[in-house]
């Protein structure tokens, strides 16, 4: 049970972490609470599915499709609907939640309610730590990983990263340095709508694909977000992985912990908050006025 | 006797001086007496049943905004309150055996004893992580609802609740009513001392507080009386459906109340009710054609977002701005039509 625990967490918590470090980003750019993030993770899934199962196109085209058809109707949702109504905070959030709620609808018209199975990209188990592990979920680890190293490598070593950092720590400095804000708000949307996306992409074939899937993982990187600090990337990180463990923990030691499973992680996210308001890695955020 | 006979005088009277005199007070009026009226004009049990259904969630959407819009304490998980009302209220008239009309007061209570504890930890939170953490509750409760079903009767709810009244009719009046004087409470308390401080502690709560307002007060203050209303419509709700079911914690209900509220106009009260009062309706109507049914959530999405993009401040004040105009002089408010402001007779741009 241990090594399923360990395995389990570690897949989870991966999926998570790309789901959060993106949904962070645009919180400490843009100040945007993206409702719709996970919504774009969902519409991942299925432009996979219909890339792979009625398109029949080669794996890595229907990859590079998938991310690629839901990162450019990302930035056309930016740049339609939220940047139109920027001053408006709330506004803006009940924007991404009809968003959100239009997508869920529309894909509920296509395709139905029911559950899609999609193919696994790779067949076969391998044995773990003496757990059988399918393939499949090798795959998500090793483009967790992948795509993590990216992100890390993008942000902290290139000059659109220095950019990016430097507009989420004081956004009117940043402009006062010459920095183009907007166009930086929508590059970062389209960047941490394609992390939803490529994780999306890679556990369709692991976990239920129906029109409902964005909620769940919505609560959980709301958890992951606030209890590592909204806007730190490490933090994120961190929120992830324990989060990851905290579900995979409730679900096989806890009796009904399938049930639980989202009330344990939101209570320790609770419970972080009273001891450290602004999250474990955060910054007390200056009065913002 | 001359007391009475002057009545019908004195009450055109007024009713010409205060309201007829500006364009939103008569909307509020021929609203009023409408909704008094309806039942005696229609007798549609079906066009009832949405009229009281819209009053309670008008109550539960007008306590979202004393919160949120007035205190700034933008809440993501109102539909707690909303549960914690409808739950309490079933299981004393359930298990206890009480009489409905003490079990809803009594859930609305229970609601604001939760309003008043929530807003203990919400005190060290601000801003968006408020609203994040505040969403977490409602999930958690649920959580608990499906691990103890011997207790909550689990994903089927408790049901087979009895009404406090048994007409549609009486069931209407019942609504409507409790829905008209919550409002005005809430608006009244908006609009006096407490309302003013909220505003404060919304605009910049380190100034407020540095004016000598005691804010934790003013902000458990808030809870407290939006959780209260908040479960008021809950046990209302769970008594006219006859069951107190999980869907009373949902995410998507307290993203309605949230969606209801920036529609309408925050901080505003009548806004929240205008909006529920409007799209509850619109969203039903649109559900009995056939051919709107499976369209239906997708249509209130649409609808939302581009009354989002024409007038991001909401309905009620983008129609009102639109048909009053506001004195440059003394600030009140009048008529677009006046070419003089009706209290300064200063000339109107």
């Amino acid at each position: 049970m241990l090594q399923d625990i360990l395995i389990t967490g570690l897949v989870t918590g991966g999926v998570y972490a790309l789901l959060a470090i993106g949904f962070s980003l645009v919180f400490g750019v843009a100040r945007i609470v993206n409702i719709a993030h996970t919504a774009f993770y969902m519409l991942a899934a299925y432009a996979f599915y219909v890339a792979l199962t009625v398109l029949e196109l080669p794996l890595l085209l229907a990859v590079a499709l998938a991310i690629g058809t839901v990162t450019a109707l990302s930035v056309i949702c930016y740049r339609l609907v939220i940047a139109p109504i920027r001053q408006h905070e709330s506004a803006v959030l009940i924007a991404t939640i009809a968003l959100a709620l239009i997508f869920q609808e529309s894909l509920l018209l296509t395709f139905g309610g029911h559950f899609l199975g999609i193919p696994a990209a790779v067949e076969g188990y391998a044995s773990l730590l003496g757990v059988r592990v399918s393939n499949q979920r090798l795959v998500v680890l090793a483009v967790v990983a992948v795509a993590l190293v990216v992100t890390w490598y993008a942000l902290y070593r290139t000059r659109f990263g220095l950019a990016v950092r430097a507009t989420a720590n004081d956004l009117e400095i940043a402009n006062l340095m010459g920095i183009d804000v907007g166009r930086i708000a929508m590059l970062t949307v389209a960047a941490s709508v394609a992390l939803a996306a490529i994780a999306g992409v890679v556990v369709a074939p692991v976990f239920v694909v129906d029109p409902l899937m964005w909620l769940s993982p919505l609560v959980s990187v709301l958890a992951i977000v606030v209890l590592g600090g909204l806007g730190s990337l490490r933090g994120s990180l961190a929120g992830a992985f324990i989060l990851g463990y905290v579900e995979a923990i409730t679900v096989f030691a806890v009796p009904a912990g399938a049930f639980l499973k989202n009330g344990v992680s939101l209570s320790i996210m609770i419970v972080v908050l009273l001891l450290r308001p602004e999250g474990l890695f955060g910054v007390a955020f200056e009065e913002e006025r | 006797m001359r007391a009475f006979a002057t009545l019908p005088r004195r009450a055109w009277a007024s009713l010409r001086a205060d309201v007829l005199v500006l364009p939103s007070r008569i909307f509020v009026f021929v609203g009023v007496v409408a909704l008094v009226a309806l039942p005696l004009i229609v007798d549609d049990r079906y066009v009832l049943r949405i009229v009281t259904m819209a009053a309670i969630f008008a109550v539960f959407a007008a306590s979202w905004d004393l919160l949120a819009g007035y205190a700034g304490q933008v809440n993501f998980g109102h539909a707690l309150f909303f549960g914690i009302g409808a739950y309490s209220s079933a299981l004393l008239s359930q298990r206890l055996g009480l009489p409905v009309w003490l079990t809803m007061p009594l859930g609305a209570l229970a609601a604001m004893l939760a309003g008043f504890l929530v807003g203990i930890p919400c005190l060290r939170l601000r801003g968006a992580y408020l609203s994040l953490a505040t969403l977490a509750l409602p999930i958690i409760a649920i959580s608990l609802l499906f691990a103890f079903p011997g207790f909550s009767g689990g994903e089927l709810g408790i049901s087979g609740l009895r009404r406090a009244v048994t007409s549609p009719v009486g069931n209407y009046y019942l609504a409507v009513l409790t829905m008209l004087a919550s409002v005005f409470v809430m608006w009244k308390i908006g609009d006096s001392k407490i309302g003013l401080v909220l505003h404060a502690i919304r605009e910049d709560e380190v100034a407020c507080r540095a004016s000598g307002i005691n804010t934790v007060r003013y902000k458990l203050a808030a809870f407290a009386i939006s959780a209260f209303f908040a479960g008021a419509a809950g046990a209302m709700l769970a008594h006219f459906l006859r069951v107190a079911g999980p869907s009373s914690f949902e995410v998507a209900l307290s993203f309605q109340v949230v969606i209801w509220g920036v529609f309408g106009g925050v901080a505003t009260i009548y806004g929240p009710v205008v909006a529920v009062f409007v799209l509850y309706p619109l969203t039903e109507m649109l559900a009995a054609f056939e051919l709107f049914r499976s369209v239906r959530l997708l249509g209130f999405a649409v609808i939302v977002l581009a009354i989002l993009l024409l007038m991001p401040r909401g309905l009620v004040p983008w129609l009102r701005d639109k048909i009053e105009a506001v004195c440059p002089r003394c600030k009140n408010r009048n008529a677009v039509v006046r070419r003089a402001c009706r209290v300064c007779d200063a000339t109107l741009a």
